[in-house]
C-alpha cells in the first residue's frame, strides 16, 4: 500500500503541471465555445468581439500548456495535451463546456468567468514563478476588456426589452448550478499555495459575489440562490455529455491525420 | 562565406528592422517593441521576443519572418526565444512608430494610465481619440474589439470616416 500512496504523492512538479493544465483547460474549452460564434454573431461588432475574445483565451491556454509540458519535462508538445486527451483527462470546469446557447447565455457565462478571472489573475501576478507572473500580467490586461465588454451587455440585456431580460435571466438561472465549482480547491491548490505558487480563490469569493450581485441588480435581474445545489467533480475529470462532442469536433482532424503539417 | 561571426549585435538589430508586422506592415518588430534583445554567444545568435496579445495569430508569422531574415543574411546558428517574463505594453512603441501608424490611418495609442480603480468604475480610458484622417476629436468608440486583437473601432463625426485605434495596453 505504501508504494501506491507514494507514487501518488504530490511533488512541486506534479502539482504545478496539474494546476497549469486545469487553468489551461478552462481557457481552451471556453475559447473553443466562443469561436463557435465566428460568423454567427448577432451583429458584426459582436461577431468580431467574440472571435477576438476566443483568440485571447486560446492564446492564454497555449501559453499555459506550453509551460506545463516544459515543467513535465517528458518532451510532450502542448498540442499533445490538446488533441490526444479524452474527456476524463480534461480538467476544465463544467461551466465552460456547456453549449454556447443564445447570445444571452454566452454573455452571462462570459461575465461570470471573466470577473472570476479578474480576481484570480490579480493574485496570480504575485506568485513565486516568473514565467507564470509574466504571462498572467498579459492575460490580466486582456481580461479587463472581456469583463468590461460582458458587463456592459449584462446591463443592456437585463435592463433592455422584455425578451432580452427574460433570456439573460434564464441564462443565469440555468448555469447557476455550475458556478459553485469556480471555488473548488483540493490538495493540488493547497500544496502550491503553501509555496506561494497558486492563488487561494477563497480569498476573493465574497468580493466576486458582491460584484456579480451588484451587476445583476443594476441590470434589474434576480440573483439566483447562492445556496442551491452545486455540481462538482470537474477537476477530477467528471464532465457533462457536452464535452465529448466538443472534443470530437476539435480533435477529429488531428487524430485522423496525426502527422499532418500545415507547412 | 558569411557566418554569424561577421555580424555584431547592432548589425543584427538593424536586420530585424526589416521584419514587419504582417498585419500592420508599416511597423517593424522593433518599432512595436516585440524584439527585446539580441545576444551573440559562441557564434550563436539569440533573438528574444515577447508576444503582444496572448492569442495574436501574427506571432507565428513573425517568428518565421525572423528566421527567414536571418537565414537570407547568412546566419544559420540562431534561436528565436519567446519570453513571457516581461509584459508587452504599447508604451514600448517609439514616437516615430506612432507617427507611422497615424500616417497609415490607425489612431496610435497614448501613454498607458494606472487603473487601480478599475473595478469601481469598470470603465475604459476616458481619453479622447483623435481621428487619424482629419485630427478631429469629435469621435466615438464603436467597439473595443477590432479587426485584430490590438485594435478597437471608432467613428469620426466630422469627416464621417470609421477608423481603427491601436489599443493602449
Amino acid at each position: 500500500m505504501s508504494t501506491a500512496t507514494k507514487s501518488k504523492e504530490l511533488t512541486k512538479q506534479k502539482a504545478l503541471f496539474e494546476y497549469l493544465v486545469r487553468l489551461a483547460d478552462d481557457r481552451l474549452i471556453l475559447g473553443h465555445r466562443l469561436s463557435e460564434w465566428c460568423g454567427h454573431g448577432p451583429i458584426l461588432e459582436e461577431d468580431i468581439a467574440l472571435a477576438n475574445i476566443a483568440l485571447d483565451y486560446i492564446g492564454h491556454a497555449a501559453n499555459l500548456y506550453e509551460y506545463a509540458v516544459e515543467i513535465e519535462g517528458e518532451g510532450r508538445h502542448r498540442d499533445d495535451l490538446v488533441y490526444f486527451r479524452n474527456d476524463p483527462e480534461y480538467k476544465n470546469l463544467k461551466l465552460v463546456e456547456l453549449p454556447k446557447g443564445d447570445f444571452g447565455f454566452t454573455i452571462a457565462r462570459q461575465f461570470l468567468f471573466s470577473s472570476y478571472s479578474y480576481y484570480l489573475y490579480q493574485l496570480l501576478s504575485d506568485i513565486e514563478d516568473e514565467q507564470i507572473r509574466g504571462m498572467v500580467e498579459k492575460h490580466f490586461k486582456e481580461v479587463k476588456y472581456h469583463l468590461r465588454h460582458s458587463r456592459e451587455w449584462i446591463l443592456r440585456l437585463g435592463d433592455g426589452t422584455e425578451e432580452s431580460h427574460s433570456r439573460i435571466q434564464d441564462a443565469f438561472n440555468d448555469m447557476w448550478t455550475y458556478v459553485g465549482e469556480l471555488f473548488y480547491q483540493d490538495e493540488v491548490d493547497e500544496f502550491l499555495q503553501e509555496k506561494n505558487l497558486a492563488a487561494d480563490t477563497a480569498s476573493f469569493k465574497s468580493d466576486w459575489k458582491d460584484l456579480v450581485t451588484d451587476t445583476l441588480e443594476e441590470a434589474t435581474l434576480d440573483v439566483p440562490d447562492w445556496n442551491q445545489f452545486m455540481v462538482e467533480g470537474s477537476r477530477q475529470g467528471l464532465h457533462t455529455e457536452h464535452l465529448g462532442h466538443l472534443l470530437a469536433e476539435m480533435q477529429h482532424l488531428r487524430r485522423s491525420y496525426p502527422d499532418a503539417d500545415w507547412e | 562565406m558569411a557566418t554569424a561571426t561577421t555580424y555584431n549585435k547592432n548589425e543584427i538589430w538593424d536586420l530585424l528592422s526589416e521584419v514587419k508586422d504582417p498585419e500592420i506592415p508599416v511597423l517593424s518588430i522593433i518599432d512595436l517593441g516585440i524584439a527585446r534583445e539580441v545576444t551573440v554567444k559562441d557564434g550563436k545568435v539569440i533573438v528574444r521576443i515577447t508576444p503582444t496579445y496572448s492569442g495574436c495569430p501574427a506571432m507565428k508569422a513573425i517568428e518565421k519572418d525572423i528566421e527567414k531574415t536571418l537565414k537570407i543574411n547568412g546566419i544559420q546558428n540562431f534561436e528565436v526565444k519567446k519570453d513571457f517574463s516581461e509584459t508587452w505594453t504599447t508604451d514600448w512603441m517609439s514616437d516615430d512608430a506612432k507617427k507611422k501608424l497615424k500616417d497609415y490611418g490607425i489612431a496610435p495609442p497614448g501613454k498607458t494610465e494606472k487603473d487601480d480603480d478599475f473595478l469601481k468604475t469598470l470603465k475604459g480610458s476616458s481619453r479622447t481619440i483623435s481621428c487619424p484622417y482629419c485630427d478631429s476629436t469629435n469621435t466615438e468608440l464603436q467597439s473595443e474589439f477590432g479587426s485584430t486583437a490590438c485594435k478597437s473601432q471608432y467613428y469620426c463625426h466630422d469627416c464621417d470616416e470609421p477608423f481603427e485605434h491601436f489599443k493602449c495596453i
